[in-house]
């Protein structure tokens, strides 16, 4: 059972409803811990695993050997992304802007190219209790996410359980996470923004056609917005987190809700019961 | 013509919120949202479109089965995992040609793929360059460059001297795309254990394409502790602390109300706001 939490809208608290289902959820068993948020990994802070192993993820990009190289070109009508060019007759690279597709040397007429790896990050693995946990955090410069999301899962073997903690957005990065997943948990909160952003990530859960329910966070003051939203479109509403200046500074110091106010415990158990229930497992 | 954008690296520290003021504010800017994936500034700005455009991003393979004899080849050299029996998933496909370079068949065409729109917008505050990435596409950074692109355009052609501009959240290909080149950047952090990890992120982001950062502490007083953490934390880095906004109501109200904070309150945030926007003002256009 894979189930990935995310939100078209930053900063909604998908990192807090990922990190304490996955606390409660290891109460009873092994769990699966994936934080899929490249960019920004924050989930460690939280359940603040002891790593064990560090590996760094590559990509191949281009390297030229210019003594085969007769500068014919070829590579950089093939190269899609710009990475390579033509200048004065001799072939310049540009790593930073290669995905790895491996055309360029796949089809040079003199074998003028091969690949090197070019680091964009690493994946880290450890433990906090019975959660294995992993996560990749992007060489700052780097620019391409998904190679290195799709590293992190790669992490995921026999484990009967795995939460993935996805980016913001709804682009590929997001693809890149919630794909294969068997129900997706789509964070909001009350406000304009909110919904509006909750739509875009609705509508990206459907595009993959991973069914989806909503967590409204902060709730309290102008729900119905959220509330008529989740009626008009079918989709359940499965927990309301309250706005509380008390779970609020829960998380601003890092610490786990379902520890500081163990009455949650259970609500993450429903919240779990009622997501394999519908996600047909 | 100057340009500013506004970033967070963790998302929902109140970026739009803070640009959606800053454009009540400031006479004579275009504004840009560069935050193509989940775009909110028009919510606050409340834009006529005036012009819209498709934006092609890139292209997708797509396979001829008439033409295709299943060798395997596509197969055998997509790096991306992008070719189940033949035929082509779009989500994984990355656009690099390879597979139908190396059809022998032929029977692989790359077809322009839309990934989105753009639109150019009147809003009482100035010209807003806008966009939406189609839903579950890629290459928002290419879509962020073409909103940046056509911002100073306009910038240009209506003799606009500023692009204040709403940046995505992360470090990733659209924030590099929204920040290389511009003349200052705000980072907007919360005070928690999330945002000063990630406000470090995007400092050594910053720092590695050398442009000026200044900091933001949003919603500072609701730990009181952390923010001195984070502002300790900036000074032993060099980081300006340019402005620091109380949590306050009144800008969730402003946020549901669809309009700019500083029009509809005078209260601590709007305030702290004003204040950090001289501040702004002094340091963009003061060198």
């Amino acid at each position: 059972m894979r189930v990935a939490i995310a939100s078209g809208k930053g900063g909604t608290g998908k990192t807090t409803i990922a990190v304490n289902l996955a606390k409660t959820l290891a109460e009873d068993g092994p769990v699966r811990f994936l934080d899929c948020d490249v960019e920004e990994p924050n989930a460690h802070l939280f359940l603040r695993p002891t790593f064990q192993e560090r590996k760094g993820v590559a990509l191949l990009v281009p390297q030229i050997d210019a003594e085969k190289c007769t500068g014919c070109g070829l590579c950089s009508r093939v190269c899609a992304f710009h990475a390579l060019a033509v200048v004065g007759g001799k072939v310049i690279t540009f790593p930073e802007l290669c995905h790895g597709c491996g055309g360029c040397s796949l089809f040079c007429p003199t074998g003028a190219i091969h690949e090197i790896p070019k680091k964009i990050g690493v994946v880290e693995n450890g433990l906090a209790g019975k959660i294995s946990f992993s996560h990749g955090r992007l060489e700052v410069g780097s620019a391409l996410v998904p190679p290195l999301i799709k590293a992190v899962k790669k992490q995921v073997h026999a484990d009967r359980i795995v939460i993935l903690d996805a980016p913001p957005g709804t682009s590929c990065p997001v693809v890149a996470t919630v794909a294969g997943c068997d129900y997706c948990l789509l964070v909001t909160e009350p406000t304009p923004f909110g919904r509006h952003d909750l739509d875009l990530a609705v509508g990206m859960a459907r595009e993959l056609g991973i069914p989806c329910g909503v967590v409204l966070n902060r709730a309290g003051d102008g729900d119905e917005i959220i509330e008529d939203y989740c009626a008009r479109e079918g989709l359940p509403l499965l927990l309301k987190i309250p706005f509380d200046r008390r779970y609020a500074a829960c998380y601003a110091a890092g610490n786990l809700l379902v520890e500081e106010f163990p009455s949650w415990q259970e609500v993450f158990k429903d919240l779990w019961r009622e997501i394999e229930r519908r996600a047909g497992a | 013509m100057k340009e500013l954008v506004v970033v967070s690296g963790k998302g929902g520290t109140g970026k739009t919120s803070l640009v959606g003021a800053f454009a009540a504010l400031c006479k004579n800017a275009v504004l840009a949202d560069c935050d193509v994936d989940a775009a909110d500034l028009h919510l606050i700005l409340q834009p006529e479109i005036q012009e819209q455009h498709e934006f092609y991003g890139g292209h997708k393979a797509q396979i001829r089965p008439e033409k295709c004899n299943r060798c395997g080849k596509c197969l055998e050299v997509c790096r991306f995992e992008a070719i189940n029996e033949f035929k082509v998933n779009s989500f994984s496909c990355e656009g690099c040609g390879v597979c139908s370079r190396a059809c022998p068949e032929e029977a692989i065409v790359m077809a322009e793929h839309l990934s989105g729109h753009w639109f150019i917008s009147a809003t009482p505050y100035g010209p807003l360059v806008h966009a939406r990435l189609g839903l579950a596409e890629d290459n928002s950074g290419k879509l962020v460059a073409q909103v940046r692109q056509m911002a100073k355009t306009v910038a240009f052609d209506q003799k606009k001297d500023l692009i204040l501009t709403d940046g995505p959240p992360g470090i990733g290909c659209p924030v590099i795309s929204a920040i290389t080149g511009a003349d200052l950047v705000l980072v907007v952090a919360e005070p928690t254990v999330a945002g000063l990890h990630d406000l470090g992120r995007v400092l050594d982001l910053t720092a590695y394409f050398r442009i000026p950062a200044l900091v933001c502490l949003n919603k500072w007083d609701l730990a009181p502790e952390k923010s001195e953490e984070i502002e300790t934390y900036c000074r032993e880095r060099g980081a300006e602390v340019a402005g620091k906004i109380p949590f306050d109501v009144e800008v969730f109200k402003a946020v549901a109300s669809g309009r700019p904070l500083v029009e509809v309150s005078q209260g601590p945030a709007a305030q702290a706001v004003q204040e950090l926007w001289l501040k702004l003002q002094t340091r963009i256009g003061g060198d």
